[in-house]
């Protein structure tokens, strides 16, 4: 029987885990993910949950025990934040690179200096050239589906590659929200037990990873490149495969709001969503034809879904809860991408909530009501910093 | 004294330098831990040695891992067997790192590895530099030898640090069983390899590799080398079980230093009082490492 329990972000992604029946944890704890860590260690010692875990001494052992427990044949897990998943960064290439399908939990915390722990996309979107599948996740139970969601795509054989589950600091991660933890049989029959084609085996030895010349490396990223293609498609029917059996949609790539023949379509990532879709409610009361389209799945990027649903649009308004130095919010510059050649629209780009800056409903409002003024005025500016020390009076009125 | 088990899973076939010492240790240590094992390797000359993709001379499943990681991907290992049921007596998972792969980038890993009480064996095959990136120093590139980054030069650059002592620095974590073993005694070696494998928990290995590429010695030196090395002392055969010290093996007559030493061009800038320094830090070494076994053994 499913229960519903009032758990955190983190205890939502540690029963995200279990559920899945991972059966090698390695983490290493850095706040404000230490919740995840600490709610498998109960699980796991009072004999809740069957996994091994291995209580590393960085995160960058918490990924390389992940990826050799992968390539020995077992579903591994691990979670982390910011910092941590910087040190990471060279085994989150590798876990793709080795078509491994290790699944991890992300809390989405500023990187320092100066030190930050609250929420901020950039330390999540400064690896989105690793190779990894990233999903950002809008309340708690969409971070416990997406981790069995992820297993589910990752392991796939047309796929084969690592996830990133992320979800923001506090705002998810320490704030109790309902969650429904499914009933272990109906997750044991969405989702299989992991049995790869390939791992370590002494009665068929391969060798993992060895050195590929020229003549090989190239075909090698091809292939990573051709499972990349084919998971859009991969992503929306395990979507709906897992709708359909434990009812709750968490919307595939791109989940819309009220988007049907809209003129101005907002486009938000992360917990902002919640918030923002009550501001989308309030402005179409007072007449105005806008709509929202949550950026749930960031890798791969979605980019025939965003030339479909921007037909007819006339203003796209794009909150960025990250900055890349020297070229602009990674969301916004990666839609203008998708959409070159495809559509001749006006796309503002708003740098959000930084840091954990709080956004507030009024200040949420304001952007929206700048981006629908756009459609008179034109585009006033590419990018626009919101709620700046210098700028609070315009934002906050 | 262990027979050498005639069973090979290393091929011909290797990228190895001419009278490569890590050559001679792969091939004992497969011969010692057969066919039930899986073996991590960083980077290092053995990340090369077994062949380019899609060839390989080792018939044993075999892992590549990150520089920094073979402590934690023995873990992982070991993990994933664990929770298929696969006792670790069954299976050996091993990391053979080089010296840089151990006792420098990956001893964060390898103190965690160890720490945590992994049932594996880590080990470090030593030939007292980076030598798979050209003969740079490393933290077990002993005091006086000339690398490509302790040029001598005109300023007498050569390395100033004693050796790392990984010995003790795994000692020290508790674990039940280290020893030193060369290639220049196989049988031995294979015989306390084997000894490791049946302890239970996290042993270390420290395999005495020399390297003529990077030592600058004659290539048909390389098992003399290793047989001067213990006899002067420079490296003693011991073991360490449960904090116990045995010198299983011990030099009849010591050798001077400076036979050692003169074979090898990677000293042959040492002027007399160096050579001289480096033996009264062999004697001291030596005589404190006696010290330990007596004191140990009481």
């Amino acid at each position: 029987m499913s229960e519903m329990k009032i758990v955190s972000g983190n205890f939502a992604a540690a029963y995200g885990a279990k559920l899945s029946r991972v059966e090698v944890v390695a983490a290493y704890p850095i706040t404000p993910q230490t919740e995840v860590v600490e709610k498998i260690a109960e699980l796991v010692s009072n004999g809740e949950m069957d996994s091994e875990y291995v209580k590393v001494e960085s995160e960058h052992s918490a990924m390389a025990a992940c990826i050799a427990a992968s390539n020995a044949g077992a579903r591994a897990y691990t979670a982390s934040s910011a910092h941590g998943l910087a040190l990471m960064h060279e085994l989150l290439i590798w876990a793709s690179g080795a078509r491994l399908p290790v699944v991890m939990t992300n809390i989405n915390r500023a990187m320092g200096p100066p030190w930050s722990v609250w929420a901020d996309h950039h330390d999540t979107l400064a690896q989105k050239g690793t190779g990894q599948l990233q999903f950002f996740c809008e309340n708690n139970q969409e971070v416990l589906d997406s981790v069995i969601m992820a297993f589910k795509i990752c392991e796939d054989a047309d796929i084969m590659l690592p996830a990133m589950v992320v979800e923001d600091a506090f705002i998810l991660s320490h704030t109790k929200e309902p969650v429904e933890i499914y009933d272990q049989e109906l997750v044991d029959e969405f989702l299989p037990p992991y049995d790869p084609e390939y791992k370590l085996d002494v009665e068929r030895p391969f060798g993992f990873g060895s050195l590929g010349m020229p003549d090989w490396y190239m075909d090698f990223r091809y292939k990573i490149a051709e499972a990349f293609e084919k998971a859009p498609e991969k992503i929306e029917k395990v979507n709906k495969e897992f709708t359909e059996i434990f009812g709750n949609d968490n919307g595939g790539l791109i989940e819309e709001y009220k988007t049907d023949g809209v003129d101005v379509l907002i486009v938000t990532m992360g917990s902002i969503s919640s918030t923002s879709k009550d501001v989308i409610d309030e402005l179409r009361k007072e007449g105005h034809n806008v709509g929202l389209a949550r950026l749930r799945t960031f890798r791969p990027f979605p980019v025939e879904k965003f030339r479909e649903i921007t037909k007819g649009v006339n203003v796209v308004g794009v909150m960025d809860r990250s900055y890349t130095f020297g070229h602009g919010g990674d969301a916004a510059r990666e839609i203008k991408d998708a959409l070159y050649g495809h559509r001749d629209l006006i796309l503002k780009d708003y740098i959000v909530g930084l840091g954990g800056r709080d956004l507030t409903p009024k200040i949420l409002k304001n952007i929206m009501l700048d981006a629908i003024s756009l459609q008179d005025k034109g585009l006033d500016k590419e990018i626009e910093w919101v709620d700046l020390r210098i700028n609070q009076e315009r934002w906050r009125r | 004294m262990a027979k050498i088990p005639e069973k090979e899973l290393m091929f011909q076939g290797t990228t190895a330098c001419p009278g490569c010492g890590a050559g001679n240790a792969m091939r004992y240590v497969l011969k010692a831990l057969g066919k039930n094992t899986i073996i991590n390797i960083p980077a290092c000359c053995w990340a090369v040695i077994p062949g380019v993709y899609p060839s390989r001379n080792l018939d044993i499943p075999l892992l590549y891992n990150a520089f920094e990681a073979t402590g934690a991907a023995s873990s992982g290992v070991r993990a994933a067997l664990n929770a298929k049921g696969i006792d670790p007596r069954e299976i050996t998972v091993a990391g053979f790192a080089g010296d840089g792969g151990t006792a420098d980038i990956g001893i964060q890993a390898l103190s965690g590895c160890v720490e945590r009480g992994t049932d594996t064996i880590q080990i470090m095959y030593d030939n007292e530099a980076y030598m798979n990136t050209g003969i740079q120093r490393s933290g077990e590139t002993p005091y006086g030898a000339w690398t490509t980054t302790t040029p001598v030069g005109s300023e007498k650059a050569w390395k100033k640090n004693p050796k790392k002592n990984m010995m003790e620095i795994m000692n020290a974590h508790g674990i039940p069983y280290t020893a030193t073993v060369s290639i220049a005694y196989p049988e031995i070696m294979i015989e306390k390899i084997q000894k490791a494998k049946d302890i239970p928990g996290p042993k270390f290995i420290h395999i005495y590799a020399p390297c003529p590429t990077g030592w600058r010695s004659d290539p048909s030196d390389t098992v003399k080398l290793a047989k001067l090395a213990f006899e002067t002392c420079v490296f003693p055969l011991y073991e360490i079980e449960n904090g116990v010290y045995n010198i299983y093996k011990k030099p009849k007559k010591k050798v001077p230093v400076r036979d050692y030493l003169k074979l090898q061009g990677r000293f042959r800038h040492l002027p007399t009082e160096e050579v001289e320094l480096i033996q009264e830090n062999v004697d001291r070494e030596w005589e404190l490492l006696q010290k330990k076994e007596k004191f140990t053994k009481e």
